[in-house]
């Protein structure tokens, strides 16, 4: 009994006293980081590397091959882009297409804001949002395109409705539920600071949610990409001059592959700098910034 | 009118406390609060009386459940009361407003987004009280107060929770509230950081004497910050005890009378605690 108890109690040891010690024979505590570090730091750098890898498995593929009419070589698809670019109309194309689906986009965005602010101030427009993204956003964009064509006629009328359809329903989502995340205390901030309305909405609920509003135009703005090409490549012909969509579906009519390929390249080209240049930058300067997102 | 005003003069002279007429800043007044989860109607305090004077440091002390905090809310304009009302200045809140600056417990209740001047300056610019110049100048006064004059451009998250309840602290104080409200300000910091807020907090007061509404689950806390002391009994919150604590700080902490008084709450907490568990046992 006496020796269990005297097993469980810890040993008395002496106190122990001591000064800080010199301790510069282990160099500098701080020291700066070495050049192949801080390259390897700059996300650019290490996005540009896995770019040239991918045109590099690209180009060893293809020439192993060797079927210009299947699969065209990096080489080949580069030289046809530029031909397109300089004497094709390349750049032409493109902006006929990014010009609508900015429209498409703007006009989803502000219908999502008056959804979405809608949704947090009323229950109606709570249930209201939660039925029509329900039934919505399963539906595929381009699926109304022939409702639209009937509706709106040939032309760019019916290429915004269905952007704005193909950006809406996702974007509301985000924000929505961006906005449902909110904590309880920043809300209570808000209002004790006599925010009402609008501004408790514009000044407190879409900073707090920043994060989710972000990576709701994210997925809208892919959505809304894949929707305008797919719908130029089906009726390219309506939207009047024709833009990228309708520039891939020419040429693969006359069998040009690697103009095909050029054509779907710039589509990436386009989404490769909206997302790291437009959406990089907007997370840099807010929620990066704000210890929101690391 | 006359007559309402000379009535509230004359009460604290009937309760012999004071010999200056004095009226209350803050009165609640028989309130009973209510607030529903998803399948109860939970009565959180029940028929709480008390009043708060100008320049009190006002201590709400109850264990878990006594519904302090829902009484902070109650006062703070969150929750209207299911009975009873409570008044500021003699007129009866009705909702949130920048009168009464909350300080959470939560170190988020600052806003991420804004620097540390900014979450200063921003109530002070949406209350519309007062201009741009005039609140850039008090916010940097105020941030110099808690200390934080090399952190005023710093955004929240560099911060640690200390320095993040400080800027909470500096964003009341600047906009100059009738009452500051203090939900547990401290309960989430470390020891000894909360010994050094406590000081501070105490030094500010000195300093400016404003009205303070503070909840706390901590005894010694209640004793240390407090002049005044509401001892609230769980499950609803009733008022148990109003006791006078203004002879006590951190330098008497280790004194008997800091003891007895300790004591005295002590044994007022948990004999009900074990009543209760009688009453319990008994069923």
């Amino acid at each position: 009994m006496s020796n269990a108890t005297a097993a469980k109690s810890p040993p008395v040891r002496p106190e122990l006293f001591r000064e800080p010690g010199d301790v510069s024979h282990i160099g500098a505590i701080e020291r700066p980081l070495s050049a192949w570090e801080r390259i390897t730091n700059v996300t650019a750098v290490r996005r540009v590397f896995i770019l040239v890898l991918l045109a590099v498995l690209w180009q060893l593929y293809s020439t192993y091959l060797d079927n210009a009419l299947m699969f065209p070589t990096f080489g080949a698809t580069a030289q046809a882009f530029w031909d397109a670019l300089v004497s094709g109309g390349l750049l032409r194309r493109a902006w006929v297409s990014i010009e609508v689906l900015l429209m498409g986009y703007a006009a989803g965005v502000a219908i999502a804001a008056v959804l979405t602010t809608l949704a947090v101030s009323t229950r109606f427009g709570n249930d209201l949002l939660a039925t029509l993204t329900a039934m919505f956003n399963p539906l595929p964009a381009i699926a109304l395109l022939p409702l639209a064509l009937l509706w709106f006629g040939l032309g760019r009328a019916s290429l915004i409705f269905v952007l704005i359809h193909a950006v809406l329903w996702p974007l509301s989502l985000n924000t929505h539920s961006g906005f449902m995340g909110v904590s309880e205390t920043l809300r209570m901030a808000g209002r004790n600071y006599g925010l009402k309305g609008l501004g408790y909405v514009t000044q407190i609920l879409i900073p707090a949610a920043f994060p989710s509003i972000l990576a709701g135009l994210k997925i809208a703005w892919a959505f809304a990409w894949r929707t305008l090409i797919a719908a130029e490549l089906v009726f390219g012909v309506s939207s009047g001059s024709g833009g990228l969509g309708w520039f891939i579906f020419e040429n693969k009519n006359e069998l040009l592959i690697d103009y095909v390929f050029a054509g779907l390249g710039t589509v990436i080209i386009i989404g490769l700098l909206v997302e790291n240049v437009v959406f990089r930058t907007i997370e840099e300067r807010t929620v990066r910034k704000w210890g929101m997102q690391r | 009118m006359a007559s309402a005003e000379v009535q509230a003069r004359a009460a604290p002279q009937t309760a012999g406390s004071a010999d200056r007429a004095v009226r209350p800043l803050l009165e609640v007044d028989g309130v009973t609060l209510q607030y529903k989860t998803k399948e109860h109607l939970v009565t959180a305090t029940y028929r709480v009386s008390f009043a708060v004077f100008p320049a009190d440091r006002f201590v709400v002390l109850g264990p878990s459940g006594c519904g302090k905090s829902t009484l902070l809310k109650g006062v703070a304009g969150f929750l209207a009361p299911a009975e009873g009302e409570i008044r500021l200045n003699g007129r009866a809140v009705a909702g949130p407003g920048p009168d009464r600056m909350m300080v959470f417990q939560e170190f988020d209740q600052l806003l991420p987004w804004k620097t540390v001047k900014q979450n200063v300056t921003f109530p002070m610019r949406t209350s519309g009280r007062y201009g741009a110049a005039e609140a850039e100048e008090r916010a940097r006064a105020a941030i110099a107060k808690v200390n934080l004059a090399k952190f005023a451009d710093v955004y929240p998250h560099m911060l640690s929770g200390g320095m993040k309840q400080r800027v909470a602290i500096a964003r009341a104080l600047a906009m100059e509230p009738d009452i500051l409200l203090m939900d547990e300000p401290f309960a989430a910091l470390d020891a000894l950081t909360r010994r050094k807020m406590q000081e501070e907090l105490l030094r500010l007061w000195d300093d400016v004497r404003f009205t303070v509404l503070f909840v706390t689950h901590s005894i010694e806390e209640a004793i240390v910050i407090g002049n005044r002391i509401l001892v609230l009994s769980p499950h609803p919150g009733q008022v148990r005890a109003e006791l006078n604590a203004h002879e006590h700080d951190h330098a008497s902490q280790d004194g008997e009378a800091f003891g007895a008084l300790r004591q005295r709450i002590h044994d007022m907490l948990f004999a009900e605690r074990i009543e209760q568990e009688e009453a319990e046992r008994n069923e």
